[in-house]
């Protein structure tokens, strides 16, 4: 029985080596692969020996001392989970109790769509997951549609849905000469993708739109402008996909932040979100998010849901528990969710705190450019219209680290830095 | 508005957590789920092991722990140990950094990164897999845009290894076809080859450049020991050819939900090892961007600490010699009872499942009379068994085997 389980070192020396050693790698004509664009920003910072160096890459958020924060409403759900629970699998479809808490987030508190069991939700391997889980989902029951992605975009947004095999396609979103919004070229992108024009399949488009704080521009419609962005998107009969991922990052209110989408669901679209809690509530990484798609009724919402269980399935099987346990903790309890609010709010008040002492220190250097963009922009990024040449300056001389498309992430800019930072900035403009 | 996604039609339950699904609706105080392969003790409960929960302390007193992004491929340090444990501490396959190592998302993540990555570098797109195996592999591989082949494996009728049927396929595949192989404790069926059938099974392989993808779920599990479930792997890497293995920590280490896992990819050259491991990070960054922190970070730290890790080791051991035991209550139960058939396999057979060879009607009469829940391919999971529930199993496959006979 066991026996021949037993370590037989006399076989492996006996063996002749068969076959394996003249045979050469199966992976000789594997490339190296590029340097991820935004996580290869830290690698590089974090090898740079110099003590002026400012990473403003990766958006993660530091306290002003350029300390990664740990939200003290998180440590306490972490106090109160160690030791208690089992680790046994979560269902397919994760945490139902964190699911739960994190629909009223987006949905509303009182939502009646969450009454009446309308949303199809799993829990999701943070805002990459809920993407990449949707992309699938879309694949396979809208194997004829594409997807249209905002120029410029988060540089994941691509390799998902790339990799889910959907065509992607662009429409207008920054306007560069403004660095603010496209308005009128995004809505031109909208009324000219048909539903029923010739090149379209018959299924339809998908829209993704970044709920707030668009990442990496910073720059957010109106409400005004969500109105009619709405309305046209409606109009064309496309589906809206929102990528939420800074909400209460932005304006330090979480229902603020919501507007967009409250706005599509008044206006009876049937939305997909993607939430995560990497940034708001600092659990970056435990990987804990959210996919959720608004059904016509209660049981296509049951139907979707165990579909979309089934491409959790054979990508990791369930998601990971401690995350999803740190989230509904914090919610379901009325004074941590509280002081969580408090702290999001902390962090989102920093940042535009940063964003003012920014724009005022450069200037007050007499910069010949117009840096109102620093301010007008929201949430965690901002785009500063630096070439990547000039970028690269930064970096070789002045030691500061970003991502070449100009990305400041505003949450590594502390008040011992920010005049470094826009001397740095002036340096390579003026 | 419709719905673009109306005409969706409600998915079947997943085969094997259905089974708890169902068992949990059940309503019988005699209820027993031997579905889910998760580890009971034997008051049926979920198991923390206690060098897991010291390690969680520890992890939860050091307040200079931080949750930010782990890299692309996770904890560096836990992929060197994980490489390590099924690779064995000297193994020159490591000194030689010829092992590229991601951190994933348990057995299952480790398979499907592992997988995406051959679809997209290999040249053969082709998987074998034993029958039957694991019902999630089919969908793994799918998904990951490989197709799937079979290799006769289980003989119904000796309940044991059909190795005649295996040869004979893996030597009809083609040169260079993906192969899978259960490193030890083969799911569903409990049956391994012995050390001698898994030498021929590696000449054999070898000869054809078959690529081996080994499964280890199960490692320390089966027989209670870390090294000799690792050997079948080790014959492998020994010869100094290519390997895929993806490793568990759900059921040895109890990590479940936490989702533990690493994908090694053992390659010949270190410089190759470096670019296969750029381009592991492309397959995951678009699926999840990094793996979770929390789990991967207890196994490190019982890794890294010689003392916890001989007390894992003794905890381990302890889990297996219960099931061990588990198996030969419930063989000397239906022994006793007279029950009609050869059941030896029920001893033969390790790990934790046991393919009891009942078949589907025969399983819904043990579930619809006895509130047993299993598999419907006749798997039981002998850790959810315990001394005081032997008896009535024993019980409701006797009464299966002989009803209307």
């Amino acid at each position: 029985m066991a026996i021949r389980r037993a370590m037989s070192g006399r076989i492996m020396d006996r063996t002749a080596v068969v076959g394996a050693q003249y045979m050469s790698s199966w992976w000789r004509s594997v490339q190296p692969a590029p340097k991820d664009p935004i996580l290869g920003v830290t690698e590089a910072f974090l090898a740079d020996q110099s003590p002026d160096k400012v990473n403003v890459g990766v958006g993660a958020y530091r306290d002003d001392n350029g300390k990664p924060v740990v939200l003290e409403c998180v440590r306490e759900a972490e106090r109160r989970i160690a030791g208690n629970l089992n680790m046994e699998y979560l269902p397919m479809g994760g945490s139902v109790k964190m699911v739960e808490e994190t629909l009223k987030l987006a949905y509303g508190e009182n939502s009646e769509l969450i009454k009446e069991k309308r949303i199809a939700a799993v829990q999701a391997l943070s805002g990459t997951g809920a993407c990449r889980l949707f992309a699938d989902f879309q694949k396979r029951f809208c194997p004829d549609s594409q997807i249209y992605i905002p120029v410029p975009t988060w540089a994941n947004h691509h390799n998902i849905w790339r990799d889910a095999q959907v065509p992607q396609k662009t429409y207008h979103y920054y306007h560069p000469e403004s660095k603010g919004l496209d308005f009128a070229a995004m809505i031109d992108d909208i009324k000219v993708i048909s539903l029923f024009s010739p090149q379209n399949a018959p299924n339809g488009s998908f829209f993704l739109l970044h709920a707030c704080a668009h990442n990496p521009t910073g720059v957010d419609p109106s409400e005004e402008q969500w109105r009619k962005i709405s309305h046209h998107i409606k109009a064309k009969g496309h589906f809206a996909f929102f990528d939420m991922a800074y909400q209460g990052f932005a304006s330090g209110d979480p229902e603020k932040d919501a507007k967009a989408i409250r706005i599509f669901l008044e206006d009876g679209h049937h939305i997909g979100i993607a939430q995560s809690y990497a940034k708001n509530m600092g659990l970056y990484g435990q990987r804990v998010g959210c996919l959720s798609v608004l059904c016509e009724d209660e049981k296509q919402a049951v139907a979707v849901k165990s579909q979309l269980q089934q491409l959790a399935r054979p990508m990791y099987s369930n998601p990971p528990v401690h995350g999803a346990l740190i989230v509904s903790t914090i919610l379901s309890d009325p004074d941590l969710k509280k002081q969580w609010l408090k702290e999001v709010k902390v962090m989102a008040d920093r940042i535009i705190g940063m964003r003012t002492a920014l724009r005022g220190n450069l200037e007050k250097l007499g910069s010949p450019l117009s840096w109102q963009h620093i301010t007008n922009q929201i949430g965690m990024f901002c785009y500063s219209g630096l070439t990547p040449e000039q970028v690269d300056r930064l970096t070789n001389e002045f030691h500061i680290y970003m991502t070449r498309n100009g990305r400041i992430s505003m949450a590594g800019v502390t008040t011992g830095n920010v005049e470094y930072l826009a001397n740095a900035i002036h340096e390579v403009t003026k | 508005m419709d719905s673009v996604f109306a005409s969706i039609v409600q998915a079947p339950e997943d085969p094997i957590l259905g089974v708890t699904v169902a068992y949990n609706k059940d309503p019988s105080p005699n209820k027993l789920n031997l579905g889910v392969g998760a580890y009971r003790t034997e008051e049926g409960k979920p198991l923390v092991l206690n060098v897991v929960r010291k390690a969680e302390q520890l992890l939860v007193n050091d307040q200079s722990r931080v949750k930010e992004y782990l890299p692309i491929l996770g904890l560096a340090e836990f992929n060197k140990l994980s490489a390590k444990l099924i690779l064995g501490n000297d193994s020159p396959a490591i000194q030689e950094n010829r092992v590229a190592t991601a951190q994933c998302l348990s057995g299952t993540g480790s398979l499907r990164v592992g997988a995406e990555f051959l679809a997209k570098h290999y040249h053969q797109r082709t998987i074998y897999i034993p029958q039957p195996s694991w019902g999630n592999h089919v969908k793994v591989f799918t998904m990951a845009g490989l197709s799937v082949k079979n290799y006769r494996y289980y003989d119904p009728t000796t309940r044991g290894l059909n190795f005649q049927g295996l040869l004979e396929d893996l030597g009809a595949a083609p040169a260079g076809a993906i192969v899978l192989l259960h490193a030890c404790a083969h799911n569903p069926t409990g049956v391994d080859p012995t050390v001698e059938e898994w030498e021929q099974i590696r000449q054999s392989m070898r000869s054809k450049g078959l690529l081996p993808f080994f499964d280890s779920a199960y490692q320390g599990f089966a027989s209670g020991s870390l090294d000799a479930d690792a050997q079948p792997v080790r014959m492998f890497v020994a010869d100094g050819g290519e390997c895929f293995i993806a490793q568990s920590y759900a059921k040895n280490m109890g990590l479940y939900g936490e989702r533990v896992g690493a994908l090694s990819i053992v390659c010949k050259a270190a410089d190759v090892a470096s670019r296969v491991e750029s381009q592991l990070k492309l397959v995951i960054r678009p699926m999840y961007s990094n793996p979770p922190i929390h789990g991967a970070s207890i196994a490190m730290t019982i890794l890294k600490n010689s003392d916890m890790y001989n007390e894992w080791k003794i905890e381990l051991k302890a889990m297996a010699d219960r099931i061990i035991s588990m198996r030969k209550q419930l063989f000397d139960a239906l022994s006793a009872k007279g029950t009609p058939g050869d059941w030896s396999h029920i001893i033969k057979q390790i790990g934790m499942f046991t393919f009891t060879g009942l078949n589907s009607d025969q399983v819904a009469f043990m579930t619809k009379e006895y509130h047993i829940y299993m598999t419907s391919d006749g798997r039981i999971s002998m850790a959810g068994l315990s001394s005081k529930t032997v008896p009535h199993l024993a019980d409701a496959i006797h009464a299966a085997v002989t009803r209307g006979c």
